[in-house]
């Protein structure tokens, strides 16, 4: 035996990028567009998520969706009031998702014929930032109750995502939200980065996402759908 | 705080190359000395804690007693308008440090990579 090097050069998350490679080609053959959705705690994920369910549904789409948390299906059963089936993840404790744990449950679950598939992420700033879930867009949301300097205490998060949403517009007057402020610093991190501004509560903004959303899946070579409303098996 | 998940992964890792390595005839191993990890800053991962893991995670394996040794990988941006890569002070300002124009296009800074590991 004598002192040598053993060259390895491996990135640690290989099997996590591998596996979710293979899902998002999986995904797109079986016309399934996937969302990813990451932001802090409390940012309005669900409720953004909730309403975009309902808007879709009413377009003739037929979304499904994942929801992370640590404990608790409170998210999964507020999520199902859309009316679009939802599967809880309930991660006991992990910070974040990964590929494996959308595999498994999407291996236990048959939710039906769907074209979205949206995985709301567990709350957090940071963790979720390193994991590919199989998406073909990854959504930051930033509220304007969070602070316009959210994107430069989380480069990472915002930098690792496609297009970026600012949610609770209705509040933005009574936090005295710069949005201009918010928008450069988001720009800081990730220039060129397309900005949503919308409200779950009174539907400001969600005409421009749900065409942009519909838009993302087309360019994926989807098959566009009749926008009349969808009704479910009886 | 996913370092104790990328710390399990690092020992997976580094247990799988020594395995290999020993399944390919080679050199009886000496015992594992250091293991190398190139870190990026935009890898999302505190340097701290996965040190803190490291003892943890290696105990009882192949890498146990080992120290584990980072190599901090800048950000580094192709400047479309300067026509050259540029290393960024910082991550919260995707810049060129020279004309100051923005640019995403990184070209470093997201390595979480297990580099080479030093046998006794």
């Amino acid at each position: 035996m004598h002192p040598r090097i053993l060259e390895v050069r491996r990135n640690l998350l290989k099997k996590n990028d591998e596996l979710a490679r293979d899902l998002r080609g999986r995904f797109l053959s079986d016309g399934l567009f996937v969302v990813n959705l990451v932001s802090g705690p409390g940012t309005g994920k669900t409720a953004l998520l909730r309403r975009t369910l309902g808007e879709l549904l009413n377009r003739g789409y037929r979304p499904i969706a994942l929801v992370g948390d640590l404990a608790t299906d409170n998210d999964a059963r507020r999520l199902a009031e859309s009316g679009a089936p939802v599967r809880q993840i309930t991660t006991d404790g992990v910070c974040h998702l990964e590929a494996d744990m959308v595999a498994r449950h999407l291996a236990e679950w048959s939710p039906g014929p769907a074209d979205f598939l949206f995985i709301e992420n567990v709350g957090n700033l940071v963790c979720p930032a390193s994991y590919d879930l199989g998406e073909s867009l990854r959504v930051v949301l930033l509220s304007v109750t969070d602070g316009e300097d959210k994107p430069l205490k989380y480069p990472k998060l915002f930098n690792t995502a496609d297009v970026a949403i600012v949610t609770k517009a209705d509040l933005a007057e009574a936090c005295e939200f710069d949005r201009a402020a918010a928008e450069a610093n988001i720009h800081d991190v990730r220039p060129g980065m397309q900005i949503f501004s919308t409200s779950a509560k009174t539907g400001v903004g969600f005409d421009a996402w749900l065409a942009f959303l519909i838009d993302q899946r087309t360019a994926c070579g989807l098959p566009v759908r009749d926008e009349r409303p969808f009704v479910s098996q009886p | 705080m996913h370092e104790l998940s990328i710390a399990h992964s690092l020992v997976t890792t580094a247990t799988d190359a020594l395995d290999a390595e020993r399944a390919s005839g080679s050199d009886p191993l000496g015992r594992v000395k250091a293991v190398h990890l190139r870190l990026g800053r935009l890898a999302g991962v505190v340097r701290d804690a996965l040190e803190f893991c490291y003892d943890l995670v290696t105990e009882d394996t192949l890498l146990a007693g080992s120290q584990l040794v980072i190599h901090d990988i800048d950000v580094v941006v192709f400047c479309n308008a300067c026509q050259a890569e540029r290393t960024l002070p910082g991550i919260q300002r995707f810049r060129c440090p020279e004309c100051d124009k923005p640019t995403g296009d990184i070209r470093h800074g997201r390595e979480l990579e297990l580099e080479y590991i030093e046998l006794e």
